[in-house]
């Protein structure tokens, strides 16, 4: 029996981290202490506040190399940062969506349909649970980037996971649809996480260490039982492929993407797909990168079906939440380009990629939020036409959203794309670039489609209309606008503070 | 004189116009109007201005102006100029001003306000100046695609007819070709990059040394995505719905001066970053070219409606531009150059009067004109003279260009020249007869009460006129511009005349 060590923390490394979580428990305490009125502010502006404390704190030790800021789990790299402030930064503008409590079930333990759901409705008392849980989702997906060894790994997967399934049944109206969606995202979710933790346990078989630069080690000096491996490196990918909602494990992501409260939504999709992908890289750059040839092949099939699955099934979509969901799909096979260049000009792109994709995707789905009729809001494809003559602003900022996914010069998009096809052309990976070129072009079908719709379309006199947006959406919305179109025409700023930052530690 | 930026401050011009237009109030048309005329013919002369420094024997780039802009990757806010941008430049802005005066009251049938045409006008404009300028290729892309927008909204926005699915049409067949040609610019990046550092200056990217295999598919990059912009047989078929859509001022500006992008993008990139490629691929090229010619020229004598008539036509006309391009010879070029500049006025004449009388008759078919001569003759009158000069008869702008490229076709492929001959003759049937019946004979029911031009439109089309008869006579100023230009670039590139005695030389 060894004695035991008392852990090490080096608290102002993991203090972003802890700050999230220490915001959490204090919001869990305020939704049950405060009283009903001053609740809403309260939750809002506390969150608000950890967020832009946890940023601060980040921003502090931006400079930072440490691999033993908690035990070796955990590694405190320029790559993880950039990544921890981008899901940070997506956090307060999602947190700005959700302040819009009108699209958020007031009592989310009445049965839908019950007295007791009419009751509390009446009584405008509304639950803010959905502060505390956004907050337990982030430091999840904060951990995760940042994770070196697989049970870490699959603590923040859970701690990012369970506040989302919790969060996608929230919706206020269509309850029925939004708890059917939390039920189906959490079977799956669970189902993909026993495929990580299966995946985790042969590679400790194999190599006899869950950390990744252990596992790196064994890979490169391939002792060990490289079936183990092989098998090992396949569970793993599909956890994690599960949740950047990649073909054929994408399954969960239309329904969900649909089913939640729109900020949810727009919150999930561009954090949870950062969370993911920093992860994806992190463990792919320094635990496998030396079975490279193994895995390539697989992940670059993945990839190019990923992409053309998402693009063309989005050209079917009636539903603009759907669509946008489909839309991510492909954007996941393109992001997948850039964790297979495996080069330092691939996690470069695949950060700008992911903060370019998660901005512009919190804008189009702050968009979404506000296009309406007295039911709530409308998501019909159809009932959009017309908007560009009724909201010409609105349809405006929209439109560049959609350019910015299709990848129109001069918007962020754009910038994103180049820089990781030509990453993935770098490796050698042509055959992903060209079908990525391609499906672009296919993607671009959609987009355009919604721009005709809104713009060159005679509006339905059906009451639809765009609300006046809340101060927050408002900022929400003009700051993603801003950053698309920024981003655009003059990215050379955060591509620089990104490739001289951005290293992952091994 | 050096110390001032021409280009950028060209390019500038009429995006302040924009700004100061989307500052006017959304009721007042005509100021909007106003504003947007100004600007443009401030622009316009400022590129003569411009046009007067550019020193002609100097077979450099001429007003270079680099930034660096996005450093990471190499990439270069760079601009100049050469004979043939300079002249490509000066049709953009002699052009605009033209197209706004004609097209006075074009915007009234539109979804959106006059002031939203204008600014998408004036933003056009800024982009075509900024891609005839751009030696940078990422700069180029950038601008390529971006002016996709401005027309995409215009034809949509403000066409007739089938607007919004030609303006989609349009959209997605550009789109198309821009991704393969951005999947071509990544491969160019990359191999900068292994062979000294990540650049996109068009001169570095020619020192280049690339595999033929790889040549030969990034030359198709290119290559298809100008086919689709300069639309070659089989990439024209967004054309004639685009034109048909479209008002007859963003037609001209579409046919005019955008699809030259396609050419000039031939001439400035394929021809000088891949030139194994070019060697390997110009006999297929030609053999489209000449389909072009012929093919356009056969659809345009059956079309029943002028603006799919004068599109037709000018797949016929790009056919012979691209022919003299990849001919190879100093005359081929200087006439494809030559030609890119007359088609863009003869094209606005005849689209700018087709469009009158549409907008006068309330129909675009050929079959509701007739007996015009005697109703409107000086309408009538222009719209002969404007037919003729499609027809590049002796005298006019066009039968110089017709004949150097022919010239320059013939000493080094005499059968693409002689089959090419051909469309002239057919040139004369697709515009005589659709002028025969709406110009001569007895006024057709619903044509006595046609006004003729005002004095806006005589104002407007005049210049145009002026043009097509002045370089029909005396086309020297412009040849001497282009010439030392495309004689470089020829030697550059390796290509040297075939002398007569070896004219039947087959490479």
């Amino acid at each position: 029996m060894s004695g035991f060590t008392s852990p090490v923390l080096i608290y102002s490394l993991v203090a972003p981290i802890l700050i999230v979580l220490g915001g959490a428990v204090i919001g869990v305490l305020v939704e049950a202490f405060a009283s009903r009125k001053i609740r809403p502010i309260l939750q809002l502006s506390l969150t608000v506040g950890t967020l832009v404390l946890a940023l601060a704190q980040l921003w502090r030790v931006r400079h930072e190399t440490s691999g033993g800021a908690a035990m070796g789990s955990v590694a405190i790299d320029g790559a993880g940062i950039l990544m921890q402030a981008a899901i940070l930064f997506m956090a307060i503008l999602g947190v700005f969506l959700i302040a819009d409590q009108e699209n958020f079930t007031v009592l989310a333990a009445a049965v839908p349909g019950s007295d007791e759901e009419a009751h509390s409705i009446k009584s405008g008392e509304q639950l803010t649970e959905i502060y505390p849980l956004t907050l337990f989702a982030v430091a999840g997906m904060m951990l995760f980037p940042i994770s070196t060894d697989l049970i870490t790994l699959f603590v923040a997967l859970e701690m990012l996971s369970l506040p989302l399934y919790l969060m996608a049944g929230l919706s206020r109206r269509r309850r029925l649809m939004s708890q059917e969606a939390a039920l189906k995202y959490f079977l799956l979710g669970a189902f993909s996480s026993a495929f990580f933790l299966f995946g985790a346990a042969y590679l400790y078989g194999f190599s006899g260490t869950v950390s990744l630069s252990g596992i790196g080690a064994a890979v490169s000096a391939s002792t060990g039982n490289t079936v183990f491996m092989l098998i090992g490196i396949a569970f793993l990918s599909v956890g994690l492929l599960f949740k950047v909602g990649a073909v054929p494990f994408h399954a969960w992501t239309p329904d969900v993407y649909q089913g939640a409260p729109t900020p949810v939504t727009a919150f999930m999709a561009a954090a949870t797909k950062v969370a993911a992908f920093g992860a994806l890289l992190r463990i792919f750059y320094v635990g496998f990168a030396n079975a490279y040839w193994d895995w390539r092949p697989f992940i670059t099939v993945i990839a190019i079906i990923t992409m053309l699955f998402g693009s063309f099934v989005a050209i079917a979509q009636r539903d603009i939440k759907r669509m946008l969901a489909y839309s991510s799909i492909a954007h996941a096979g393109f992001l997948l380009s850039g964790v297979l260049a495996l080069n330092k000009a691939g996690l470069d792109a695949s950060i700008f990629y992911l903060i370019a994709y998660g901005v512009a995707t919190l804008g189009a789905f702050g968009v979404v939020t506000l296009v309406r009729d007295s039911a709530g809001e409308v998501t019909d494809l159809n009932r959009w036409a017309g908007l560009g003559k009724r909201s010409p602003f609105v349809a405006t900022v929209f439109a560049t959203f959609l350019l910015g996914f299709a990848g129109i010069p001069l918007t962020s998009g754009f910038i994103g794309k180049f820089s990781i096809f030509s990453a993935a052309y770098e490796s050698g990976n042509k055959a992903v670039v060209i079908v990525g070129v391609l499906s672009s072009a296919i993607a671009a079908y959609f987009y355009i489609r919604v721009i005709v719709l809104m713009f060159f379309t005679d509006p339905v006199e059906d009451g639809t209309s765009v609300i006046i947006p809340s101060v927050l959406t408002r900022i929400s919305i003009v700051t993603a606008f801003a950053l698309t179109i920024f981003l655009g025409v003059f990215p050379t700023p955060l591509l620089n503070f990104i490739s001289s930052t951005a290293i992952l530690l091994r | 004189m050096s110390n001032v930026n021409w280009l950028t401050t060209l390019g500038l011009l009429p995006l302040l116009g924009a700004v100061f237009v989307a500052f006017l109030p959304k009721t007042n048309a005509l100021a909007a109007k106003r504003a947007a005329f100004a600007t443009t013919l401030i622009v316009a002369a400022a590129g003569i201005a411009m046009a007067t420094q550019f020193q002609r024997d100097n077979v450099d780039l001429q007003f270079v102006e680099v930034h660096s802009w996005i450093p990471t990757f190499g990439i270069n806010y760079a601009v100049g100029v050469d004979g043939v941008a300079l002249v490509l430049i000066l049709l953009s802005v002699l052009l605009s001003p033209i197209v706004v005066l004609a097209g006075w009251n074009e915007a009234s049938g539109g979804r959106w306000s006059a002031k939203t045409f204008y600014i998408l006008i004036l933003i056009l404009e800024t982009m075509m100046i900024g891609v005839f300028a751009a030696t940078d290729v990422f700069l180029f892309y950038v601008f390529f695609e971006a002016m996709l927008i401005p027309v995409y909204f215009l034809i949509g926005g403000f066409g007739t007819g089938k607007r919004s699915a030609a303006a989609v049409k349009f959209l997605l067949y550009s789109l198309f070709g821009g991704l393969l040609m951005l999947a071509s610019i990544i491969a160019l990046y990359v191999i900068s990059g292994e062979q000294g550092g990540h650049t996109f200056d068009t001169t570095a990217l020619s020192h280049l040394h690339i595999s033929s295999t790889a040549q030969n598919f990034l030359f198709l990059g290119f290559f298809i995505a100008f086919a689709i912009k300069a639309p070659l047989w089989p990439f024209h078929t967004w054309l004639p719905d685009a034109a048909e859509a479209a008002t007859p001022g963003t037609s001209v500006l579409l046919l005019g001066v955008l699809d030259k992008v396609g050419t000039f993008g031939m001439i400035r990139y394929c021809l000088t970053l891949f030139p194994d490629a070019t060697k390997t691929f110009t006999p297929v090229i030609l053999v489209l070219s000449v389909i072009s010619i012929i093919y356009g020229a056969f659809l345009a004598i059956g079309q029943k409606d002028f603006k799919r008539l004068i599109a037709f036509t000018s797949i016929s006309h790009f056919g012979f531009i691209t022919m003299g391009i990849f001919a190879m010879t100093s005359q081929g070029h200087s006439g494809a150059t030559l030609y890119m500049f007359n088609h863009g006025f003869s094209t606005a004449a005849l689209f700018l009067v087709a469009g009158w009388m549409t907008s006068r008759r309330g129909s675009s078919k050929i079959s509701d004109f007739g007996g015009l001569q005697r109703v409107t003759p000086v309408m009538a009158w222009v719209f002969f003279f404007a037919g003729m000069s499609s027809l590049a008869l002796p005298g006019l702008s066009s039968f110089v260009s017709e004949f150097l490229v022919l010239v320059g076709t013939y000493t080094r492929y005499p059968v693409a020249a002689i089959i090419g001959t051909f469309g002239i003759v057919l040139a004369a049937l697709y515009i005589l007869i659709p002028i025969q019946r709406s110009l001569h004979g007895p006024i057709m029911p619903g044509n006595e009460g046609l006004t003729d031009l005002n004095l806006r439109e005589k104002v407007a089309i005049a210049p145009v006129v002026a043009i097509i008869l002045v370089l029909g006579f005396y086309p020297s100023p412009l040849l001497n511009v282009i010439n030392p230009s495309v004689t470089h670039a020829l030697s550059v590139n390796g290509h040297t005349d075939p002398a007569p005695s070896i004219a039947k030389a087959g490479k």
